[in-house]
């Protein structure tokens, strides 16, 4: 890996930031976290994706404070918080609903931490009016929450929570009220703030655009456990579970039966094994390549839409290539999914690019079509 | 919707006349010239003066002034206390039983409120008076500042107090500079509801009050048993022009605040 990639985690020198050893929380009978071991390095923009109910929220209250683990340790810097009150701690939280103080202008918001820290008074100016630029809000220093925008609260949420310079800085999803569009342009400015700040992020989010946008890891979580942490681009390409391919992006998923080929090959620093999946009766069997060496028996092969190749001749230098039939087509203006229909059943679905204005659509309904993936295209899972 | 009918106007005149005649009756009454209230002896204002040199009448509401404004104060803080641990202390054991216990004096009928408070008294050997009216007072008026305040604690979001505390806030410094003015209007309606309940009351007052000090209801109630006198036409008078405008202020600064706050949000969505 190149050296000026941002990847501390693979650096066995850098020490976490925060440190989850063992962390257990259960809420009466039900377990929110379950035996969880995590490292988070400083600067890092690290994301919890899940469903609601997988214990992301409870993980980033355990750091803020309002929650105890009911065993295991967090450490923050190399020391224990849980006996540390959450008004003791340099982390601070940026809250979903905003949680601004309705009864303070957006000025005494942003102020409100400062006054209650050991910084002296002529400083708090200083620090508010900077916070007010960052976020560029200093139009609206005088106004109540409720007399500005839902962009503008969040805008003013995130200067309220930086004021204070936290080693840590938590965001429980917080650009989920806001619209589509701005929703986007605000998760790179977010990136950006993180930047100028230096502030390790963690976000807590159910929207997996929204992970991949803005996180340098992403950790995929359910039931109380965590079940990838990885880049976006590993998670993406290289998830480690049928759960983690499932829940990040659209995704064919197909079960058979693998048998190993024996034909090892060195690409880059990692040794791939060849390996043919019979997935179906009377088809070719899949030939992908895995990581994994002698993987046999029940696998799952997974491959997303937009690395099948859609044609109406079967292409000669493919490894894999079916035939099947088309069934729907989703048009979404920049790329269409179709879902072709295979002779035994099995629904795959296809994407292509629109690159073109006003090209014919090239397949309709009911078409006789041929999709081809190359060896390397696929992730082959055991089961 | 608004349509002109007779039925409409039937039912509004019925309704109006049979909420508002006794009241009018009672302030023509009170400028009668004549002694005796059922006959009318020409425009006078004398029983104005009259109750003013009244000693009686204005020892009671002095009284009664004093036990409303000390006994709401204690109903409110007592109240809000209360409201605050029982929607914000989490689960503990015998909670819903605590939260029971707290709203059923309101269904209790309060004369056995009046008589149990009265036994109390009686058998710590706290003498009847101003101290036991507002004791009584306040015990039965902080269930109702509790419902009103905890009705508004409940909607409240959470999380504020949280951000409080996030910033560096002390549990009780959060609750003073971020829940308190947040919920400061329902602990405002609470007092006004503690204060007009107390100034309202009868029947418990008359079981704890003692000859030291009477309340003005009770000194009423017992002047009519024995004849209306125009004095207390006049009175009524008086209190009923109090309420009145104690009740248009009000609604008129509600909707001051409405229409400000209509305003500010359109500026707010101009801005945008």
């Amino acid at each position: 890996m190149p050296e000026n990639v941002f990847a501390p985690w693979n650096d066995p020198a850098e020490k976490p930031l925060i440190q989850f050893k063992n962390v257990t929380k259960r809420f009466g009978d039900f377990t929110a976290v379950d035996d969880l071991s995590i490292d988070i390095y400083e600067k890092e923009f690290f994301a919890l994706l899940g469903p609601s109910g997988c214990g992301k929220t409870t993980m980033m209250r355990m750091l803020a404070g309002f929650e105890k683990p009911t065993s295991g340790t967090i450490l923050l810097d190399g020391k224990d918080i849980s006996p540390i009150p959450p008004n003791k701690r340099s982390v601070n939280m940026m809250f979903q609903s905003y949680a601004l103080f309705p009864h303070l202008t957006v000025y005494d918001n942003i102020a409100f931490g400062l006054k209650r820290s050991d910084m002296p008074k002529d400083q708090i100016d200083d620090r508010v009016q900077k916070m007010l630029k960052l976020v560029q809000i200093e139009k609206f220093a005088k106004r109540k929450p409720e007399q500005i925008s839902g962009g503008q609260r969040q805008r003013v949420a995130l200067a309220r929570a930086l004021a204070k310079a936290p080693k840590l800085l938590l965001l429980d999803e917080p650009l989920s009220a806001l619209d589509k569009k701005l929703r986007q342009d605000t998760q790179f400015e977010l990136m950006d703030i993180q930047e100028k700040t230096g502030t390790t992020f963690v976000i807590v989010t159910h929207d997996q655009e929204e992970a991949m946008t803005v996180a340098s890891r992403v950790a995929v979580m359910n039931f109380g456990k965590l079940i990838q942490v990885d880049t976006p681009t590993q998670i993406y390409e290289a998830p480690n579970s049928t759960y983690v391919a499932d829940f990040i992006g659209d995704v064919n998923i197909i079960t058979g039966h693998a048998v190993g080929v024996n034909q090892t090959e060195t690409i880059g620093s990692n040794d791939t094994e060849t390996v043919s999946i019979t997935w179906a009766e009377g088809q070719q069997p899949i030939i992908a390549t895995t990581a994994q060496p002698t993987l046999t028996g029940k696998v799952s092969f997974v491959i997303r839409p937009e690395k099948l190749n859609i044609t109406a001749e079967r292409p000669s230098d493919a490894s894999n290539a079916f035939q099947g039939k088309v069934l729907d087509i989703a048009y979404l203006g920049n790329l269409s999914t179709y879902h072709v229909e295979m002779p035994d059943g099995q629904i795959i679905k296809a994407q292509a690019t629109n690159a073109r204005r006003r090209a014919n659509r090239a397949f309709t309904w009911e078409d006789e079509v041929w999709l081809s993936w190359t060896d390397t295209a696929g992730v082959v899972i055991a089961e | 919707m608004r349509r002109f009918t007779w039925f409409n106007a039937t039912s509004l005149t019925l309704g109006f006349a049979f909420l508002y005649i006794p009241m009018i009756i009672v302030i023509i009454y009170s400028f009668n010239d004549s002694r005796l209230v059922t006959v009318w002896g020409g425009f006078s204002t004398r029983w104005y003066g009259e109750l003013l040199q009244n000693e009686a009448f204005l020892d009671a509401a002095w009284v009664t002034l004093q036990v409303a404004v000390l006994s709401s104060l204690i109903a409110t803080v007592l109240g809000t206390m209360g409201a605050y641990v029982l929607v914000r202390g989490g689960r503990f054991f015998g909670r819903t039983l605590f939260s029971g216990m707290m709203y059923a004096p309101l269904v209790m009928p309060e004369v056995i409120t009046g008589l149990s408070l009265l036994l109390l008294f009686i058998s710590i050997g706290l003498d009847r008076g101003l101290i036991t009216i507002v004791l009584a007072h306040a015990t039965f008026a902080m269930c109702y500042v509790s419902v009103v305040v905890s009705s508004r604690l409940v909607s409240f979001d959470r999380s504020i107090e949280e951000a409080a505390l996030d910033l560096g806030c002390t549990p009780f410094d959060a609750f003073r500079s971020v829940t308190l003015p947040i919920i400061a209007p329902a602990v405002i309606s609470g007092w006004l509801l503690a204060l007009t309940l107390s100034l309202d009351d009868l029947v418990i007052a008359s079981f704890v009050a003692g000859p030291s000090a009477t309340t003005l209801p009770i000194k009423v109630f017992s002047s009519v048993r024995l004849g209306v006198s125009p004095e207390i036409n006049a009175l009524s008078t008086i209190l009923i022009g109090l309420v009145t405008i104690g009740t248009i202020t009000a609604s008129i600064s509600t909707k001051r605040a409405v229409l400000r706050r209509k305003r500010e949000e359109q500026m707010a969505e101009q801005m945008t």
